[in-house]
């Protein structure tokens, strides 16, 4: 039986990869994703969870430690945040080289320098190209599911990569909330029994890691790189299963009240809830307003986002990060990027905001929309407009 | 107000927005204010000084100080400070890490910083736990202990930092406790003015996190328990290895000479002109 619980989006999180059944579970602490080890490290001790626990030396150790796992088919869970996921960096090429479907929760949180512990996408978007599935949760249930989704996904033989669930920071891994935790049987049938054919293992032997000398490397690459592509289906395929065994549905790109809208706000992540607030507010009042959730980061769902924002004038687009020097915001430059050779395309109005734990109000939504239909309707040449910096005036963008 | 609140007031930032982050009964204050005395004592002028520091409560204390101070990513304080000391070898530079910080996630920095005899004072606050995070297991964390990552006990035996440090090369091994402040003054300020790479171990009570999980209880108590529990190096030369169980030996451990690695260089600089 299914039962509706109250628990923070880390203790949801640590009871998923308790109902994975996972194997080994590797963490090093960092605020703000200790919740997680530290309820999971209960679980062992109380027997609740049949894994090896080992809180590391490093959260470079922790990667390292759940690739040996997954080297010997174990199914392989480790969580981290901000500057431990920059120090990881090295090994989570080797995750998903190696292709070993270990799942990784990150509670999103900003970089140093200035130490800051609070939320921002930062973290993430440096590990953008790390070959990893990536995925962004909005609330609780979210996390939970995801994290299940996690190692349906993850661990399918047309897949076998390692998938980052991201959570933010404090606004989600330390909020209590509902969420219907579902029956153990149903779990299990969702995800498999993890069978990895080229464990290492003495009768049958394998080698990993191996060289790549410049005349293997490049198709290495290329069939990594097409590997990836190729798991969007088993990806849609994970969440439908999911919808037909649990009833709650999700997608690569989610809309909402998007129909016949004019405008779409775009965020990822927690700050989704709060703009959808502002839609139902703008829509009562009659505007043509919608919300576009982009759940799925990588592999980055082209035709659905396009599809999408097809008949959209503008995109008033949230990034949590800066690319420093760069062309704006990771998403909004993403997005520009999937759409510039469309026949008809949106105009897409990046703004940066939500750093290092800075607020973005309904308040502040309400601005982005009716700046981005200003900028759609006048025409400007800022790459972007940095949103609730302390003494720069709204409405002041920043020049390529 | 005493004179003793007078230094303290001479090198603390006043700009800097006081209170402090740590707890009460934290002991990072009351190695923060033997620090400063040992400075002063020292009579080395506040220019003279680098403090750098990794990531946790440890991290903090740089930057209350009026020096040259260096807030830096966690487990690398040595790593910065060596960079420091290389460009600027006549400053005294001077690494504040907890036991986390040191001997887990920078353990290898500790090791080769020994290795290497590099003229840096490593200070490590070993309050065997991480407090920052919330009271996990650290590498200095006893055996058995419950702990917020361990509710169960411990699994993993401690290191013990100065016989680490001591194994790897350092030339000055010292260790103290907050409790006996006015030791630890002067252990400091002999370790800064060594030549070579100096470790003082400095044990400091985290009540929120250690004392709650270890049992020792309140602060009062914690102190308590530094007092009963510390025996000197030269007490402990006499006591057997019974005697000594569960006993935190201080004083200084190893006191040796041996060439820095700035002498070192020197010297080859030297022979390679002549």
């Amino acid at each position: 039986m299914s039962k509706r619980v109250v628990l923070e989006a880390s203790h949801a999180v640590a009871e998923a990869v308790r109902m994975a059944d996972v194997d080994i579970v590797a963490a090093y602490p960092i605020t703000p994703q200790t919740h997680i080890p530290e309820r999971l490290a209960e679980m062992v001790a109380d027997g609740d969870l049949d894994a090896a626990y080992v809180p590391v030396e490093s959260e470079h150790s922790a990667m390292s430690c759940v690739l040996g796992s997954a080297a010997v088919g174990a199914r392989s869970f480790t969580t981290t945040a901000s500057q431990g996921l920059v120090l990881m960096h090295e090994a989570l090429y080797i995750a998903s080289s190696h292709r070993y479907p270990i799942v990784m929760a990150i509670c999103n949180r900003a970089l140093s320098a200035p130490i800051n512990i609070w939320c921002d996408h930062s973290d993430v978007m440096a590990c953008r190209d790390t070959g990893w599935i990536q995925v962004f949760c909005q609330n609780n249930q979210e996390s939970f599911d995801m994290t299940l989704w996690a190692f349906r996904v993850g661990e399918d033989p047309d897949v076998m990569f390692p998938v980052m669930v991201n959570l933010d920071g404090f606004i989600l891994s330390h909020v209590t909330e509902p969420l219907i935790l579902p029956d153990q049987d149903d779990v299990s049938r969702f995800i498999p029994e993890y069978h990895y054919r080229l464990a290492l293992d003495p009768a049958k032997p394998t080698s990993h890691g191996c060289f790549g000398l410049p005349d293997i490397y490049t198709e290495v690459k290329y069939s990594q790189e097409l590997a990836l592509r190729k798991s969007r289906s088993v990806i849609d395929k994970g969440w439908k299963e999911f919808s037909n065994i649990f009833g709650r549905e999700y997608k690569a790109v989610e809309t909402y009240k998007a129909e016949g809208a004019s405008t779409l706000l775009v965020t990822m992540g927690s700050l989704g809830e709060t703009a959808k607030m502002v839609i139902d507010e703008r829509r009562a009042n009659g505007e043509a307003v919608g919300h576009l959730n982009l759940r799925l980061w990588r592999p980055f769902p082209f035709d659905e986002f396009r599809d999408a924002v097809k008949d959209v004038k503008t995109l008033a687009v949230l990034d949590r990060c800066y690319s420093f020097g760069g062309p704006g915001g990771p998403v909004a430059s993403e997005l520009r990027s999937a759409l510039y050779n469309q026949e008809t395309r949106p105009h897409v109005v990046g703004f940066i905001g939500g750093i290092g734990g800075r607020e973005v109000d309904a308040q502040a939504f309400g601005y982005m929309i009716d700046r981005a239909n200003e900028i759609t309707e006048k025409g400007s040449d800022d790459l972007y407009e940095p949103l609730l910096v302390r003494g720069l005036e709204s409405g002041t963008g920043v020049r390529g | 107000m005493t004179g003793q609140e007078h230094l303290i007031h001479r090198y603390l930032r006043s700009s800097k927005r006081f209170p402090h982050v740590w707890c009460p009964g934290c002991g990072i204050g009351i190695l923060l204010g033997a620090l400063v005395r040992a400075i002063d004592g020292n009579g080395y002028g506040k220019d003279d000084i680098v403090l750098i520091s990794g990531i946790g409560c440890s991290g903090r204390l740089p930057v209350y100080l009026d020096f040259n101070t260096l807030h830096t990513t966690h487990g690398r304080a040595l790593t910065f400070a060596t960079g420091i000391k290389l460009a600027k070898p006549k400053l005294k530079v001077i690494a504040i890490m907890g036991d986390g910080d040191a001997s887990s996630i920078g353990g290898n920095h500790l090791i080769h910083s020994a290795r290497r005899n590099i003229d840096i004072t490593a200070i490590i606050i070993n309050n065997q736990i991480y407090g920052m995070t919330g009271g996990q297991s650290s590498p200095t964390t006893p055996f058995g202990l419950h702990t917020a990552s361990s509710p169960f006990g411990h699994l993993e035996h401690p290191f013990d930092i100065a016989k680490l440090v001591e194994a790897a090369g350092a030339p000055f091994v010292a260790r103290s406790t907050v409790y006996h402040a006015r030791i630890l003054e002067r252990l400091i300020g002999t370790a800064i003015a060594k030549s070579g790479f100096s470790v003082i171990e400095v044990m400091s009570p985290c009540v929120t996190h250690f004392g709650k999980w270890s049992g020792i209880g309140s602060a009062v108590q914690m102190m308590q328990w530094q007092k009963d529990n510390t025996v000197s190096i030269e007490k402990a030369r006499n006591m057997t290895p019974t005697e000594l169980q569960g006993k935190v030996v201080t004083g200084v451990l190893i006191d040796a000479h041996k060439p820095t690695f700035h002498e070192e260089h020197a010297r080859i600089s030297r022979e390679m002109k002549d």
